[in-house]
């Protein structure tokens, strides 16, 4: 973790439409390609992606998503930043619990994206929004 | 906002999902469905997702939906063409696809649509609990 380093900028993508949630899914599709991600890992970050974007934008009420390359020495990664200044998550274990929603969903965005990446990190607090941290490493 | 076409071939409606899809078109999809099915008549669906690299829980709850929707309407939907990836993607995301029957492509989609067809009684869609073997074969004397 310590020898991380980033490679390139990091690109951003506001998430205030539901389009924007295609762009996010494009851009890190395109990312995942580009850092030779497998196929399975390309679609597992992909998908956790489009979960976490949703999420910014209709729990969150919108936001941003950010998407950097990083390189550990051994081998490359990807970490997309989701953050948005809504409501927040007030208990954050029954938001991780499978099939729980607020939202009228399948309750599988927040436990299933955290499934499909590599490291996840969410740090969140009522009235000061959100901000989801995702890796997915290169095997 | 894009649609996605839906296509009458005989007595199936096929929906080739080609593009990436915003969650609005994905509930047009829907209701473009119930409302063909009730104007055809058809009694089977087809959705084709070779074309989609991924599958998210809100796709994944169309897909659901849709099933059911058809079956309320008195046809059965087959989703054709899953990819490998998507497929070990969708059950690590916790995604049961309830209710969903698959095939690998249009024309074993269309091979158990025929089948399914094929078993059901009668056509009026009901199941009315009668024993039926033997119905319409020449009465024995």
């Amino acid at each position: 973790m310590t020898a991380e380093v980033e490679l390139g900028e990091p690109q951003a993508v506001p998430i205030s439409a539901d389009e924007d949630v295609v762009r996010v899914r494009q851009l890190v599709r395109t990312v995942a390609v580009a850092t030779k991600l497998s196929l399975v890992d390309q679609t597992k970050l992909v998908t956790a992606a489009s979960e976490l974007a949703r999420n910014t934008l209709v729990y969150g009420g919108g936001g941003g998503a950010e998407v950097t390359v990083l390189d550990s020495g051994r081998r490359k990664g990807i970490r997309i930043v989701f953050a948005d200044d809504g409501p927040g998550i007030a208990d954050l274990d029954l938001a991780l619990t499978d099939g729980y929603t607020t939202g009228g969903g399948l309750g599988l965005g927040l436990s299933g994206a955290r499934r499909l990446v590599d490291e996840f990190e969410i740090d969140t607090a009522v009235g000061r929004g959100t901000r989801i941290t995702v890796t997915k490493w290169a095997r | 906002m894009e649609r996605v076409p839906v296509l009458k071939i005989g007595d199936i409606l096929l929906v080739s999902i080609q593009v990436d899809m915003q969650d609005q078109t994905a509930l047009a999809l829907q209701e473009d469905l119930a409302d063909r099915i009730v104007a055809t008549g058809c009694h089977g669906v087809i959705i084709d997702i070779t074309g989609l690299d991924i599958v998210d829980s809100f796709v994944g709850r169309m897909l659901s939906s849709i099933a059911s929707i058809s079956r309320v309407l008195d046809a059965e939907t087959v989703v054709v063409g899953m990819r490998p990836a998507v497929a070990i993607t969708l059950v690590e995301l916790g995604l049961s696809l309830d209710g969903i029957r698959t095939a690998l492509n249009v024309e074993r989609g269309m091979e158990l649509l025929a089948l399914a067809r094929a078993a059901e009684p009668d056509d009026t869609g009901f199941d009315l609990g009668l024993d039926l073997d033997g119905f319409g074969s020449p009465a024995t004397p």
